[in-house]
């Protein structure tokens, strides 16, 4: 009996693991695309996305693949290139965007890779991280070869975390709720206004401070327009 | 006046609006650090002197020169800093390989800080997708049409599109290209896009 048992739980497991990796190439794009807004109108790096990444680059390769196979002049296949083209945009886009975010706030970056928990996922790829790096030894070094060791032995060294900007979490960003949320508090701007609490219908539309619905972002339940 | 030259490179950059990369002002880099030389050292004798003496009044001239010490640095940091982010945006826009003229106001450090940022920007798109590699410099604008109409501005020379065929570039020449092909040409301006 309970090996019977078991045997239907392991199933059950096994299935579960399987939906989770079959995904449409709908989805997937679906995916790709919900990530690449996100990452466009948020003030701060969100988490990476290197699984869905290196799914989009895999299925690009495969209709290439495909599209060598077509004879030439069909029609289909130019629709086809159309939507490789489509795709890779949106795709560097994306890897652009967190690239730009990671250049310009590259001290802060780093630190919070740094205080990161153990078992955390990292807000950077790989890659990312590596690139990182080298941005930042790459410019400190600069910095001292140029300047900075010509300078009075006290000021030889600059804070970067204090001299490169931090991204600012208290503008606005423009957004769409998927899953209802309920009593979000939405601290006060000003001095002479008071927190409030607000409710955030499904499909609702919405313009507020990235810092008040930044948790949802990286949950998925709203998405950045 | 102190931080006088250290404002006035600043001034500099600023003028340069549209992200114009000047010459690098090497004179004036070390006429502020020469300034700051002088500063630190006054500081110096100030400081023992207060020491030594306990000469209290001493103390806000210290303070003064101190500030404008931490706003030269300070200056001079955001002037190169700022050029960096100059020389990072012409990567993007002409490629690993800048044109003369602009490498030519470059100063030694930083032609090697972008020979280093040309590399981390490599490997990293080589490293993409487990290895397979994508050019994110391209694709930087949402492609509208698979192929567009373009004038060459200049003789580039034979050029290879993707199903085998050679055309000639000439100046004032115009072609029906794949989009993705002279994305990167029409950003050299060797050709430009014509709009209908």
């Amino acid at each position: 009996m309970s090996d019977a048992l078991s045997e239907d739980g392991s199933d059950i497991n096994q299935d579960d693991s399987r939906e989770e990796d079959v995904m449409t190439p709908v989805e997937l794009i679906a995916k790709l695309e919900e990530a690449w807004l996100n990452e466009k109108f948020s003030p701060e790096l969100l988490e990476n996305k290197s699984e869905v990444v290196e799914c989009v680059m895999e299925q690009l390769t495969h209709m290439e693949a495909n599209l060598q196979r077509v004879k030439k002049g069909d029609a289909k296949a130019s629709i086809h290139r159309m939507e490789i083209d489509r795709i890779r945009f949106v795709l560097s886009s994306y890897l652009r965007s967190r690239l730009q975010k990671i250049e310009k706030f590259f001290p802060h970056v780093l630190e919070k890779e740094k205080s990161r928990r153990e078992g955390d996922t990292s807000l950077l790829s790989p890659e990312e991280f590596a690139f990182a790096k080298e941005y930042y030894t790459n410019t400190e070094s600069y910095l001292k070869a140029v300047a900075l060791k010509r300078m009075p032995p006290n000021l030889q060294t600059v804070d970067m975390l204090k001299a490169v900007p931090e991204p600012c979490l208290d503008s606005f960003v423009f957004l769409r709720v998927k899953e209802r949320q309920e009593n979000i508090l939405v601290e006060p701007e000003t001095d002479d206004q008071r927190e409030y609490v607000v409710d955030l219908d499904e499909d609702s539309q919405h313009l507020m401070r990235y810092r008040t619905i930044a948790p949802f972002v990286s949950s998925g339940a709203v998405q950045l327009i | 006046m102190f931080c006088e030259k250290s404002i006035e490179l600043i001034r500099e950059l600023h003028r340069m609006s549209d992200g114009q990369l000047p010459a690098f002002n090497e004179d004036g880099l070390r006429q502020v650090l020469q300034e700051m030389e002088a500063l630190y050292e006054q500081n110096q004798t100030d400081v023992n002197a207060a020491k030594a003496e306990g000469r209290a009044d001493l103390i806000p001239s210290i303070k003064l020169r101190h500030c404008c010490l931490l706003r030269n640095q300070r200056c001079i940091t955001a002037y190169l800093y700022d050029r960096l982010l100059r020389i990072r945006a012409l990567r993007w826009e002409y490629g690993s390989v800048l044109p003369p003229n602009v490498r030519f106001h470059m100063c030694a450090e930083e032609v090697q800080w972008f020979g280093n940022y040309k590399k981390s920007l490599a490997s990293f798109m080589r490293s993409l997708g487990g290895g397979e590699g994508l050019d994110i410099t391209q694709d930087m604008k949402p492609p509208k049409s698979l192929y567009i109409e373009v004038r060459c501005l200049k003789d580039h020379g034979e050029f290879e599109i993707d199903d085998g065929t050679v055309i000639l570039l000439k100046k004032n020449s115009q072609h029906f290209l794949p989009r993705w092909k002279c994305e990167q040409l029409i950003r050299q301006g060797v050709l430009e896009h014509v709009m209908s």
